[in-house]
Parts: C-alpha cells; sequence; structure tokens
C-alpha cells in the first residue's frame, strides 16, 4: 500500500519543523507505514553520516587577521616630515606651561556641572565632525533650516546665515546634551566648522561665557530666551564675531 | 566607515558568525582559497553597509550577504557553473531503492565529493541546515525563497545526495574495492 503522507512531511518531522500537533499525527502514522519509518530510519542515518564527517569548515586564522584589519579604524596618516611633530610637541610643551602658569595667576572658578556641560558641547563638536555627522539638514538656506527644526524641538531656534560676513551657514542638526536635546547650526568659516548650539534659557544650564580647551574655543551669550554656545577650533576673537553677528539680528 | 560604537557593535554582532560565513562560502565554491577571498569580500560588504542591518540575526544577515557574493563570483568566473533554482530538477529524479537506501558508513571523503556534485542551490540548503543547523526559517530568510520551497528543495536534496552515494559506492564495488 503506497503512503498518502506527503514526502516532505518526513523531512519536516525529521527536522523538527513539525508543530506538537503535527508531530503527535505523524508519529501515530509511523506505527502503521513501514514505508515512512524505513525511509526515517534512512535519513537519520544520512544526516548521522553528514555529522560524523565533519564537514563544517572553519575559518583560516589568516583570513580572520585580514577581516580585522580591514575594519580596523584607519590610522592618523604618518606626517612626511617626521622633524614637524617634534616641533608640535616643543610647541603643545610651552602652550601647556604657558597655560598652567596663567591659571594660578587668573584662577578660572567653574562649577562641576559647569565644566561637565561645557565638556560635553566640545565633544559633541568633535562627534559632529565625523564623516557623515555633521548635519541632519544640509543646506545654506535658511529658510529651509529654520522649518526643519519644527515639531523636533520645544523651541524655535533663530536661524541665519552669515555668509556676507565669513560666516555661510551649512546646515543643522539635533544633538543630546546631557539627556536635553537641542539645536546645532552648523556654520563654516575658511575651512573650519563652527557648532553653535542652541537651547532655551529656562534650562538655566550654566556654561562660562568662553574658554578655550585643547585647541578649541566657545562662546556663549544669551539672547530673546535662548542660550548661544559657539564652538570651534577657530580664534576666540572669531567666535566673538559670530556673537557680535548674532546680536546685531 | 564605521566608528566608536558601531565599529564595536559590528565586531560584536558580525565577526562571530565568521566561521559560518566562511563554511557557507567554501562548499558553494568548493574551494577554500576563493572562499577565503570572497569571505573577505562578504565581509567588508557586510562592514559597509552594517547602517542598514538593524537588529535581529545577525548570522542570517550574513550569511545573505556571503551567499550573493558567492553566486557573483561564480557567474564571473566560472560562467558554466550550475546555479540554477531549487524548483528546477537538475537531477535524475530517482525513486528510492534499496540500495540507496542502505547506505552504509560514509567516510568524509565520499561523502564531500558527494556533497560537491550536487547543484549549488541544493547544496546550499543541506549546508545550512546540515552543517549550520539553520531553522527552515533562517533557511528561507538566507536564501530569499518561500519556507515551502526550502522544505520541498532540502527533501529533494537529501534525495540527490543518497542517489550520488549510491553510485559512488556501487562505482567502488565494482572497482572491486
Amino acid at each position: 500500500m503506497a503512503c498518502e503522507q506527503p514526502k516532505t512531511h518526513l523531512h519536516a518531522y525529521l527536522d523538527g519543523e513539525l508543530d506538537a500537533a503535527g508531530m503527535a499525527t505523524f508519529e501515530r502514522h509511523l506505527e502503521t507505514c513501514a514505508d515512512c519509518a524505513a525511509a526515517l530510519d534512512a535519513e537519520e542515518g544520512l544526516r548521522r553520516s553528514l555529522q560524523q564527517a565533519e564537514l563544517y569548515e572553519r575559518a583560516p586564522e589568516s583570513l580572520r587577521g585580514k577581516v580585522r584589519i580591514a575594519t580596523a579604524p584607519t590610522p592618523a596618516r604618518p606626517s612626511a616630515h617626521p622633524g614637524a611633530w617634534r616641533w608640535l610637541a616643543v610647541a603643545a610643551a610651552l602652550i601647556i606651561a604657558i597655560l598652567w602658569g596663567s591659571r594660578s595667576f587668573f584662577p578660572t572658578i567653574r562649577s562641576p556641572q559647569q565644566a561637565a556641560w561645557t565638556t560635553t558641547l566640545l565633544d559633541a563638536h568633535l562627534r559632529s565632525l565625523q564623516p557623515g555627522h555633521l548635519t541632519d539638514v544640509e543646506s545654506t538656506d535658511q529658510h529651509t533650516v529654520k522649518p526643519w527644526f519644527d515639531g523636533k524641538l520645544d523651541i524655535a531656534p533663530p536661524v541665519r546665515d552669515f555668509a556676507a560676513d565669513g560666516f555661510p551657514l551649512v546646515g543643522g542638526r539635533l544633538d543630546v546634551i546631557e539627556g536635553r536635546t537641542v539645536a546645532a547650526l552648523v556654520y563654516g568659516r575658511r575651512k573650519h566648522i563652527v557648532n553653535v548650539f542652541v537651547w532655551n534659557s529656562q534650562d538655566t544650564v550654566p556654561v562660562s561665557d568662553s574658554g578655550e580647551r585643547q585647541g578649541y574655543h566657545w562662546v556663549s551669550w544669551k539672547k530673546n530666551g535662548f542660550t548661544f554656545c559657539a564652538v570651534s577650533d577657530v580664534s576666540l576673537p572669531e567666535l566673538q564675531q559670530l556673537q557680535t553677528l548674532s546680536f546685531q539680528q | 566607515m564605521l566608528e566608536g560604537r558601531d565599529r564595536v557593535r559590528f565586531e560584536e554582532t558580525v565577526l562571530p558568525h565568521l566561521d559560518a560565513a566562511f563554511n557557507l562560502a567554501r562548499w558553494l565554491l568548493r574551494s577554500r582559497a576563493d572562499a577565503e577571498d570572497v569571505t573577505q569580500e562578504a565581509l567588508l560588504r557586510a562592514y559597509r553597509f552594517f547602517g542598514t542591518y538593524r537588529a535581529g540575526d545577525a548570522r542570517a544577515w550574513l550569511l545573505q550577504i556571503v551567499r550573493n557574493c558567492s553566486y557573483n563570483w561564480l557567474q564571473k568566473n566560472r560562467p558554466l557553473e550550475d546555479i540554477s533554482e531549487l524548483s528546477e530538477a537538475s537531477m535524475p529524479q530517482e525513486r528510492s531503492t534499496p540500495e540507496s537506501l542502505a547506505i552504509a558508513s560514509h567516510n568524509r571523503e565520499r561523502l564531500s565529493r558527494a556533497l560537491e556534485e550536487l547543484p549549488a542551490a541544493f547544496r546550499e540548503v543541506l549546508v545550512l541546515r546540515e552543517l549550520e543547523g539553520c531553522s527552515y526559517k533562517e533557511i528561507a530568510a538566507i536564501t530569499a525563497r518561500p519556507i515551502g520551497t526550502v522544505m520541498s528543495g532540502l527533501a529533494r536534496a537529501r534525495q540527490q545526495l543518497r542517489t550520488v552515494l549510491a553510485k559512488s559506492a556501487q562505482k567502488e564495488v565494482g572497482h572491486g574495492v
């Protein structure tokens, strides 16, 4: 008597792919169908052979190494003039020495909270310089950038293009600073990038007016209920120029 | 290029499946050397497109890429290779005979050769199921086929493997081995 069970049932049973009811039904069928019982035996034998043969082939170590290297972060390009590094190191040491000295003359009193907020703003600036992180909306048109923030923030930050004064608008993005979502306006300054973070002044977040850390400057100001903080590696006077432009609006 | 957190996530979620990637490529290409090249290419591609991977089965996601890379490679480098679909019966269908059912112990050599003799589409479902231990659902996702096709393809692949094994056994008997 020919078995009327579809052949795939046997395989689904073998592979544990039938549901509980299906398993039970098929097991009952096996008790009465010698054909299927023999076929199942054969399938199980084949599976055992395949498993015992150890056919699985693992990746060679050389490949593992190659993949690691290929996906490792690109190392900094070595300088063509190794001598330059030495001078930079000397310069850096000098700057540190001068800053260290000046600190004792003009001690800046900063609360820990202020320091934390400033650090986060600087981090956000650095993060934005990574490829693909600078802008969520890329446009030199203030009428494109400003509406983009609508509905994404509880504030409507003022967006102006200062291209005529050497600070062309590049775009905008949202950033999260210490758990708060803030607007970040991105300006170009020659080949440099300036991030202007904007948040509601009611969020009384203390930022010292201006400062410098590791070659990055920030200038902070308040206007119309907004707090602005411009961060960049351009000079402090240039950031203050941007501040003045903002006040002129 | 990935950086920071994404790169760590790639290392934690994708790289652990390097063996699975290599194993699939090796059986699809039937060569360790070619599999090494194609796996590396697939991993780089996975790395580049890691942004499109959201969550879920990282192994299936990677194997899908490996499979695509392998078939592209075959098309380019071995255009005569049979990479037809599962639904097309590329091998003569034989009814199970007592001889073909009675497979004694098979050594690795013979099984490996028999597996390599199957058309790629059948070989890959067997490798994914028997060596990689994938579920039907996972195989369906990796090979972009409906589960029903995977199920019937697997049944057919086993049948074909058994046929090839029976033939090779007969040959050996014929040669008095």
